[in-house]
Order: structure tokens, then sequence, then C-alpha cells
């Protein structure tokens, strides 16, 4: 039930270690900074008030409406958390959900945690704010400025976030370019409506029943001046390199194959980690199939061992619970 | 939904439920960082490790349908490896219809990953399953998380379900005031619940309405822990010490499972 909908959140497994790790570092530099730059706007007010509407995101993930008989959209909640809280706190509040969906649930896995926090938590936070700031200065005055703003926040930061974990799977060579672009983005580009369709309606609400915290965004984190022109620098840059990646990436997939093989990238390349010893220095088992039985005998003895150890404590266990019940 | 039901297993007596959660999680990251590194292929490393996760999760007396249930919910990414299948060059092996092929390194490859999957998603299992929630995040924060992150995680994790059970009030109303699409008997097949742009406006306001909410709410936790002497650290009761013994054994399984690939590489590559 607590499982989210949507296909973004990477299992272990399919990306490449490197790839992983360097993701990591950037969330973890990322993250940080914006950790320290929430608790310099609000204090010591910003533990529970990260905690608690990380738990109101998590929670809102479960809303949903149905579009027709089988499908159904859902919340996401990058661009509504942005629209309401700023981009920085955002982060944060979005970070908390992917790690914890993470944790707790095994909805993506914990080495590519990294990578699903960069794609949801960072490139969604950023591009919903650098989306939602561009199109309101754009339809300033409308009467409908405020649900377009949000559904293109929205829908965009859902299509460019599955962008970019397309093309980490293509670089870790997981899933081809051609395959995997065109997948993602399509399937995204429909979730993305729903998405953008709840976040209006939702900033519609928030406007009818407390406007100052439409109006008036740095109550709750205050962003004024270099940093948040540095978020919507930066969605921006995301959202037009990855959009003018993926299409050519897609259509050229050995291209992306190709800088995937130069970097080392592909899952049956060898990591570097390895090529420092060469392969005679190993001692013993030379024969490969000599190796594999071994290993296969091995792999027995350990399960049988631990089933019976296990089942004879548990008897014995039985035993001391009857004799002292 | 409560933390009890999801928590059930926690209170296990087992070995692997008594272990120090921090030594648990680091040795948990090690295996999954040692499967992530095999090599496409290394048959018998897989097997290995898939052993020693197969005799952990035996030693935990995990029982088998949380772990089958669990591993299911990864499947429909696991598909997104599937195309590797026809789309890796190689030698031949099977010819589909539509002139696509099956090689054997595709297999391989593909096998190669499903298995890392399984393999890293089993021992995320086994580590939330037999480690209590707080307790894997105090771990963290011994591993080198900041302080204010796990003070996050902490009240995140004391809210969700309040704030899920508010979600699914609200559905709940949703559902009573006719806002679903269901075609039922009464309607003979028409469906009821407005149009789509009506039934996503009441999402968004439901949305809408559980953001504001929460904000309130959690000005109100403001307040309250202000009350009780709250002055920026949240005081959480320590981990038992960790002793000597148990870290070296820790960092030694450890460094024993990131030997793992190496030795693969070597002996199988």
């Amino acid at each position: 039930m607590l499982a989210s909908r949507v296909a973004m959140h990477i299992p272990d497994g399919f990306l490449s270690v490197w790839l992983s790790l360097a993701l990591w570092v950037s969330a973890v530099v990322i993250l940080g900074y914006a950790l320290r730059r929430t608790n310099r706007a609000l204090g010591e007010r910003h533990v529970p008030l990260m905690g608690v509407l990380s738990a109101a995101i998590f929670a809102g993930q479960m809303l949903n409406f149905s579009v027709t008989g089988g499908t159904s959209g859902h919340l996401i909640g990058a661009a509504l958390a942005t629209a309401l809280l700023g981009p920085w706190a955002s982060i944060i509040v979005m970070s908390c959900v992917v790690a914890v969906q993470a944790l707790v649930f095994q909805d993506g896995g914990l080495l590519a945690l990294g990578a699903n926090l960069v794609n949801m938590a960072v490139i969604g936070v950023a591009v919903a704010h650098f989306a939602y700031t561009t199109s309101q200065r754009l339809f300033q005055r409308k009467p409908w400025m405020l649900t377009a703003s949000a559904f293109v926040a929205g829908w965009l930061s859902v299509f460019v976030a599955s962008l970019a974990c397309a093309l980490e799977l293509a670089l870790s060579g997981t899933s081809p370019a051609n395959i995997a672009v065109p997948a993602m983005a399509g399937v995204h580009a429909l979730i993305g409506i729903g998405e953008g369709l709840i976040t209006a309606g939702a900033l519609l609400f928030v406007q009818a029943v407390r406007p100052d915290l439409v109006q008036n965004r740095a109550s709750t984190s205050s962003t004024t001046g270099n940093e948040t022109r540095a978020v919507w620098v930066g969605g921006l840059a995301i959202a037009v390199i990855l959009t003018l990646i993926a299409p050519w990436a897609s259509s050229h997939p050995d291209g992306l194959e190709w800088v995937a093989e130069q970097h080392g990238f592909l899952g049956n390349a060898r990591g570097p980690l390895y090529q420092i010893i060469p392969d005679y220095l190993v001692p013993g088992i030379a024969d490969e199939r000599v190796a594999t039985v071994l290993a296969g005998i091995i792999g027995v003895v350990i399960v049988s061992v631990t089933a019976f150890s296990v089942g004879s404590s548990r008897r014995r266990r039985n035993t001391t619970g009857d004799a002292t019940a | 939904m409560t933390p009890f039901v999801l928590e059930r297993h926690v209170r296990g007596s087992s070995l692997i439920h008594r272990l120090d959660p921090r030594a648990k999680v680091g040795v948990a990251l090690a295996f999954i960082l040692s499967v992530a590194f095999l090599p496409a292929g290394a048959w018998p490393a897989y097997l290995l490790l898939g052993a020693l996760w197969l005799a952990i999760v035996l030693m935990a007396e995990l029982p088998a349908r949380l772990i089958v249930a669990r591993l299911a919910l990864t499947t429909p990414f696991l598909l997104s490896a599937v195309p590797l299948l026809v789309t890796t060059p190689g030698n031949a092996r099977w010819t589909l219809p539509w002139g696509w092929v099956i090689t054997d390194e595709g297999v391989t490859r593909t096998t190669s990953i499903l298995l890392r999957s399984i393999l890293s998603v089993g021992m995320a299992i086994v580590l939330t399953a037999t480690t209590p929630t707080l307790q894997l995040f105090s771990s963290l924060q011994a591993l080198g998380l900041p302080r204010s992150m796990v003070a996050i995680f902490n009240l995140m994790w004391r809210y969700l379900f309040v704030l899920v059970s508010e979600a699914q009030r609200l559905l709940r109303a949703r559902a009573a005031r006719s806002g679903v699409l269901r075609s039922t008997k009464t309607n003979k097949g028409r469906a009821s619940g407005g149009t789509l742009a009506w039934r996503a406006r009441v999402t968004g306001h439901l949305a809408g309405s559980l953001l504001i909410r929460s904000l309130e709410r959690a000005e109100r936790t403001y307040d309250a822990m202000c009350a009780r002497g709250y002055d920026g650290t949240v005081r959480t009761l320590p981990l038992p010490p960790l002793s000597s013994r148990q870290r070296l054994l820790a960092v030694g399984t450890a460094l024993g499972l990131l030997l793992v690939p190496w030795l693969a590489t070597i002996l199988w590559k």
C-alpha cells in the first residue's frame, strides 16, 4: 500500500558501481548544502517542520484519482513542495521521502539511493522551481497563472527526472538508450499529467484557504537572492541538457554505449579495482570448473549447516519454553 | 496502518535480531556493495553470496511469505533489463519472431543484473525486517549521517502513521461523496465521479488540505517541543555501546564480503 507506483525508484544491481558512487557524492554535497540553508533560514524550527512535511508528502503519495477504468493519476509531490516551501526545503523534504522509501520499504536500492536522490529530490525540485518561477513570470496577472505554472512545474519535474533515470540506466549498460529513454519518457509524460493536475488543484486550494503560503514563500524558507537564482539556473540547465541529450542518446544508442565502454561503466566491463592484481598472482585453484564446483559445495554446506542449527535451536527453545510454561 | 503492523517481525529473538544495529547496517551495506561489484557471469560468486543470504534469512527465522512479498514489489523494474537479451551483441542462442536474436552474452548480462538486484533487495529486506526503524536511523548517525538529518528522519517516522491515516480519511471522505470512478450495479456501468478535470481537482484539494494541515501540525509540534525544553537538539536514547569484539567482527565480515567480487574477478573471468 505504501509502495509508490512511480517506476522511477532504481533498485540495486541496475547501476554501475562507479556511477552510483558518483551520484551518491553529488547527492550528499547538495543535500548538505540544502540542510545548512534551511537550518540557517528556519533555525531550530526546521527539524519539526521538515520532519512533519516529509511525512505529509509521503502520505500524500497515496492520493490518487482514477483516469479511466484501470489507470490512475498520482501525486509525487516535488512540484507541490517546491511551490509551498521553496527549493532548499523541498530538496530536504523529497530526500527524506525517497530515503525512507529505500531504507524501510525497499522502494529503490541503497547503493542506488544516491541516484534516486539526485533524480527525484534534486533534479525534480530544481526543474520544478525553474518551471514554476518562469511560468509565473511569463503569465503575470493572468487569472489562470497559478494553475498553469503549477501544472507546468508538476509535469516537467516528473518528465525530466524520468529522463535522468533512463540516461543513468543507459550509461550503466543496463537498458539500451533507444529503449529506456522512450519507455521512461512515454510513461512519465502520462504520469506527469496526473502530477501536474493534482499540483494545480492543491495550489488552488491553498490559495483559497491560506493565500499567505502561496504568495509569500519566504515565511517557511527564506530563499531569496543568489541561492534561489542558482537553483533556477540549475533547473534550467538540467531541463535543457537532459531534454537535448535524451533524444540524441536514444537515436544513437551506440554513442552512449561507446561513452559507457570508454569509461568502464558497462556491467560486463571489469572495474579498475580488480585490474590491479593480475591473474597469475592467484594461488591455489586455477581450474575454473574445480572452482565452480567448490563454490557450489561451500554454498550448500553453509545453507545446510545454518538450517540444521536454526532448526535444532528452535526445537531446544520450544522444549524449554514448554518446560517453563 | 500502524508501525506495529510494519515492524511485527522486528521483535524476534534470533541471532540476527540480537546483533548490534550498527554492525548489521555496516555488514548489509558491505554485502550490497559486494554484490554490485560482482562481474557478469561469475556464477559461483553469485551462488556463494546467495547461499550466504539464504543462511542469514534462515538464521533470522523470517517467514518466507514476507521475503517473497517484499521481493515481488521490485519486479516491475526488473523488466527494464529484459531488452538486453536481444540488444547485446554476441553468439546467437535462440531466434525469436521478427528477427530478434537472443545472444549468450545477453542472457549472461540480464541474468547477472537480475540476480544482483534480487540479492541486494533481499539483504535490505532482512535488515529492515530485523531492526527497529528508529534504531536503523540511529545506526546511520553512528555511520556518519548528520545529527539534524537523523532528527528529521525520527520526526518523520513518528508522524508518518498519523499522516497516512489522515490521507486515508481524506480518501474515504472522497469515496463517500462519490468522487471515485467506479461502475457499480446501481449505476449500471455508468461511471460516477464527475469529469476527469473535476476528479483531478478534487484530488488536488485533498493534497492541498493535507499539506496545510501538516504545516499547522508542524507548528503545533514545534510549540509542544519548545514547551518540553527543545533547544535545537533532539535527544534520543543512545544505542548500547558497541563492544570492540563486535566491532572487529563486523569490520572483518564486511572486508571478507568485499573480497568476494575481487576473488570472483580473478577466478571466474
